[in-house]
């Protein structure tokens, strides 16, 4: 079984968690940029953008794993609106670095009106991002986290409107929204975007709950991801999902459909990701 | 045996809260996930008047009570008498 982990922050993770990922068939992994546990200057988010396309992709590839990143300001550090245009700035030239997929993980995380401001200068960024040869005069890829617990319904409301806003500037096709559970993942879908549910210990969902979800709303547009960071996090939590899965009778087409063809499908929009979803109609008769 | 009422360590019931509420969430997301696991699955009538389904029902009334002795209670239920 191969893997293409979407979500993994692996600044936070240690050189053998690349070993682990690469024994377990993980073939490549998405690391969108975060909020490091304090808030960075400017200058700090410089070395980290370096960071994310130059030295993790060095570490991966010891590993035999291709590595790919997303660059943004997190909306944790969005309410700093100086600091956010500072940041803004720089982020055209490193979407042009090969191993970066877009723009993300953008999104709110207390639904406030400066990270909603920041939200959209980020979608903005995006559209101009359009005009790259890369991406095809489509514009650039988004990756949005929703927040978390409480925060989360009306978050992923707000984020939807907001997108709404851009009219036709915006694919949905081209825009995935992560962190969905069972109250967003009809509003994130029914809106033809792609989806991403994150398996955590305690807050957001449990392998059984993504495999229900995977049952309820389809496996098309939607991806499965551990979001393992510097926090109570397992890395192994896809592979447990798809454990899960595989426990309730879901076939191999279906498997590597979810866990690595609808990854590699919707990263795959952007040239620079290089992994093609694997033909699983030849393997069907192997059930 | 008599139970002990108060907590050692001097934690107060709102640091106690603080502590385990995301647990109890997730763990009560689950549970009704898992109701809803059963209803989607084939058969699921013929599970209606299952044990340990009105186990999990009845447990849910004892979690109701304000007094304390629940887990114990919940543990009496799911005991042979």
């Amino acid at each position: 079984m191969f893997f293409i982990d979407p979500h993994i922050h692996m600044v936070s993770r240690t050189t053998a968690d690349y070993e682990m990922l690469a024994l377990s068939g993980v073939v490549a992994v998405s690391e969108p940029a975060f909020w490091a546990g304090f808030d960075r200057s400017p200058a700090g988010f410089m070395d980290y953008f370096r960071q994310l396309t130059e030295c993790e992709p060095r570490r991966a590839a010891q590993f035999g794993i291709e590595h790919y990143c997303w660059i943004c300001l997190n909306p944790k550090e969005a309410e700093d609106l100086g600091k956010a245009r500072e940041v803004l700035a720089e982020i055209p030239s490193f979407l042009a670095c090969p191993n970066v997929l877009g723009v993300g993980e953008i999104g709110l995380n207390k639904n406030t009106p400066n990270e909603a401001k920041v939200f959209q200068q980020h979608v903005q960024l995006a559209i101009e991002a359009t005009h790259g040869t890369r991406n095809g005069g489509k514009h650039a890829l988004i990756l949005i986290h929703t927040p978390h617990l409480e925060d989360k319904l009306k978050g992923t409301r707000m984020i939807l409107d907001m997108l709404r806003d851009f009219g036709s500037a915006i694919d949905p096709a081209r825009v995935l929204i992560d962190h969905v559970e069972e109250h967003t993942i009809s509003l994130v879908k029914d809106a033809g975007y792609w989806a991403g549910m994150t398996i955590y210990p305690i807050s957001k969902a449990t392998p059984a709950r993504a495999v229900d979800m995977i049952e309820l709303y389809g496996a098309e547009r939607l991806c499965v991801n551990a979001a393992a960071d510097w926090g109570v996090s397992d890395p192994l939590n896809t592979h447990r999902t798809m454990l899960e899965a595989q426990r309730r009778g879901h076939k191999l087409p279906e498997l590597l459909k979810v866990f690595h063809n609808n990854p590699a499908e919707f990263f795959g929009q952007n040239p620079n990701f290089k992994i093609k979803p694997i033909d699983v109609l030849q393997r069907t008769h192997q059930q | 045996m008599e139970m002990k009422p108060q907590l050692p360590g001097g934690l107060t019931a709102s640091q106690v809260l603080d502590t385990y509420f995301l647990e109890a969430r997730a763990r009560l997301i689950e549970l009704a996930a898992m109701l809803d696991r059963i209803d989607r699955a084939a058969e699921a009538a013929a599970v209606r008047t299952d044990s340990r389904l009105k186990f999990i029902q009845d447990s849910l009334k004892i979690l109701q009570r304000s007094e304390p002795g629940r887990a114990r209670a919940i543990q009496e239920l799911y005991s042979l008498k």
